[in-house]
């Protein structure tokens, strides 16, 4: 690095740290949102190329972005812009207020929660002692944006969609709270930041490796939390139209569903890493030298950490383009009588095994 | 300055989030004024350095119990006017309730006055005090019996609540799913062979078609 770019870079982190320090969090908080943004524009291109891969299609291949030899690069873009550019349409016998609020309440939860997702061992927007509580909290708020977007639209199909939604998000959280328990007992702590600490030391000090069945539990119910195939009986649109955004249109559309639906998926994608898949340490830890040539694979990144959550969203992607809708009951039936037994059970298994100081009990000492 | 200001938003929104819940006429909206007012509270929570009841007060009644709530709300057609018809009949009930509540917030801040020992604000926390932790272990040691009991009393309201919604009419009709899941092919499908046959009579129109055709 030449002196020049030295003093260049020390002159800008001199300018950074006298800003005032709101100014600073607001710069960091829009960063994260606009990089949230990009990646959910992203993500819809990445799901409808992948999925026309599977079914032997090509996918969006017309809007493209000069010099970049990626086919279809533009599109989302071009969705974005089209979406904003239609008209918002309010039904005549909607309940106007809630009908315009309920997409503001969903994409407000949809974001928050970014506030203490870690991304690399020294950035995160909070450092809170009760991290996964309030993405516990704010993910449940989350469903109210499709309750009263089902109600203040003042249709049958909307409504039931509501109904679906709410029935769902309720059974599954217990599922996917059980689970996190388990995360809790393993790392000792609620703070995002401490539990990923307490998983470092390669792929198979990682949470999943002694919480197997809690991994699952937990994918599963957060794929149902997403209102994602196959459980998006919400939507339905085979048998309820749309289901709750079956009114909304152009911005409120986008605000209402597109939008908090791929933050969320991004969102279980990135805590599946953080409380599974040891967050931004690298699987190498301990396998590599930390000084030796691949040292740099061993190092724990944010780079881990996007790998991680993109291995996550394929698996999305995935299950949508395999697995055919579940009826109503077969998904009531599966949180409440298979999902939350075995977590019951697990937990069971886990405190026996703290208790005995088998696997990362004997080492960390979690439990105490 | 800037907590001062923040709390009397926050006090602000939570008293007419109450008022909008008592007024609303319609019962949805009511439901939704209590999840503003849960929230609002929790948020006042966070403000006393309270932060794990006031997550706890976002998760259980805005994430479950008030969804739930908003769920039969939303089912039932509830007709406010049939509701009120007994407001005058218990506007005086309502009327000592909230006189006694008066004397009793006045009483407190009365007594705060006083400067007594057991009345002063507690003091400022640690920076690394997690009140998760400080919790748990009060209720897993020193209390650890009336918290155990509970909970059993609350796995028997959910039994009963659930037995006494479990009526044995005849003619009900319920999914057995281990039945459902063991069905194999041969139960429900018969492949039949079948001899693929020529129908000469078919057969000899088409060759009539093909030769009138020039």
């Amino acid at each position: 690095m030449s002196p020049e770019s030295t003093s260049l870079f020390s002159q800008l982190m001199a300018i950074w740290l006298a800003t005032p320090e709101i100014v600073r969090i607001t710069v960091l908080v829009v960063a994260v949102m606009l990089t949230v943004v990009i990646v959910v524009a992203l993500l819809t291109l990445a799901e409808r190329k992948v999925i026309g891969f599977m079914q032997l299609r090509i996918g969006p291949n017309r809007v493209n972005i000069p010099f970049i030899p990626i086919r279809g690069l533009g599109q989302p873009f071009a969705d974005v812009i089209k979406l904003l550019m239609k008209e918002i349409i309010l039904p005549a016998r909607a309940s106007r207020a809630l009908f315009l609020t309920a997409p503001i309440i969903s994409v407000t939860a949809a974001f928050a929660t970014w506030a203490v997702i870690p991304f690399s061992p020294e950035f995160v927007l909070a450092d809170i002692n009760a991290g996964l509580l309030y993405v516990l909290a704010l993910t449940s708020m989350g469903v109210y944006g499709i309750i009263i977007a089902g109600w203040a639209t003042n249709s049958k199909y909307a409504f039931l969609g509501a109904m679906r939604a709410a029935a769902q998000m309720v059974s599954y959280e217990i599922a996917m709270g059980f689970a996190l328990v388990g995360v809790l007992m393993a790392a000792g702590s609620l703070n995002l930041g401490e539990i990923v600490r307490a998983q470092s030391g390669g792929a198979l000090a990682w949470n999943w490796f002694w919480l197997l069945p809690l991994v699952f539990v937990y994918f599963i119910s957060g794929v149902a939390e997403t209102n994602r195939a196959p459980f998006d009986v919400a939507e339905g649109e085979s048998e309820i139209v749309a289901g709750f955004h079956v009114e909304y249109s152009g911005a409120s559309f986008a605000t209402l569903f597109a939008l908090p639906e791929y933050a969320n998926m991004i969102l279980i994608s990135a805590l599946a890493p953080i409380l599974f898949f040891g967050g931004w340490l690298s699987p190498f830890d301990g396998y590599l030298a930390a000084d030796g040539a691949l040292g740099l694979l061993a190092a724990p990144s944010f780079f881990w950490l996007a790998f991680k959550i993109s291995i996550f969203l394929f698996i999305y992607l995935w299950l949508r383009a395999t697995f055919p809708r579940y009826r109503y009951d077969q998904i009531m039936r599966l949180g409440w009588k298979v999902l939350i037994p075995v977590t019951l059970v697990w937990l069971v298994a886990e405190g026996v095994m703290a208790w005995f100081q088998v696997g990362p009990w004997a080492v960390t000492g979690g439990m105490q | 300055m800037v907590v001062e200001i923040l709390f009397y938003a926050f006090a602000a929104v939570l008293v007419g989030a109450a008022v909008g819940l008592i007024t609303s006429r319609n019962p949805v909206h009511s439901a939704l004024f209590l999840v503003l007012a849960f929230f609002t509270s929790a948020a006042i929570w966070l403000m006393l350095d309270a932060e794990f009841l006031a997550l706890l007060l976002v998760v259980v009644y805005v994430g479950a119990v008030m969804v739930l709530f908003l769920f039969v709300v939303m089912m039932l057609d509830i007709n406010v006017e049939e509701l009120r018809r007994g407001f005058t009949r218990y506007a005086p009930l309502g009327a000592v309730v909230a006189f006694i509540m008066v004397v009793e917030i006045i009483n407190v801040v009365w007594v705060r006055k006083l400067g007594l020992e057991l009345a002063q604000a507690a003091p400022p926390l640690p920076v690394d005090y997690s009140n998760t932790e400080a919790l748990g272990r009060v209720l897993y040691t020193d209390y650890v019996y009336p918290f155990e009991i509970a909970a059993v009393i609350l796995l028997v309201a959910i039994i009963a609540a659930i037995v006494l919604t479990m009526r044995h009419r005849p003619g009900l009709k319920i999914q057995n799913v281990a039945s459902q899941v063991a069905v194999r092919r041969q139960d429900r499908v018969r492949v039949v062979p079948m001899e693929s046959v020529r129908r000469p009579a078919q057969d000899e129109r088409a060759a009539g078609e093909e030769g009138e055709t020039p």
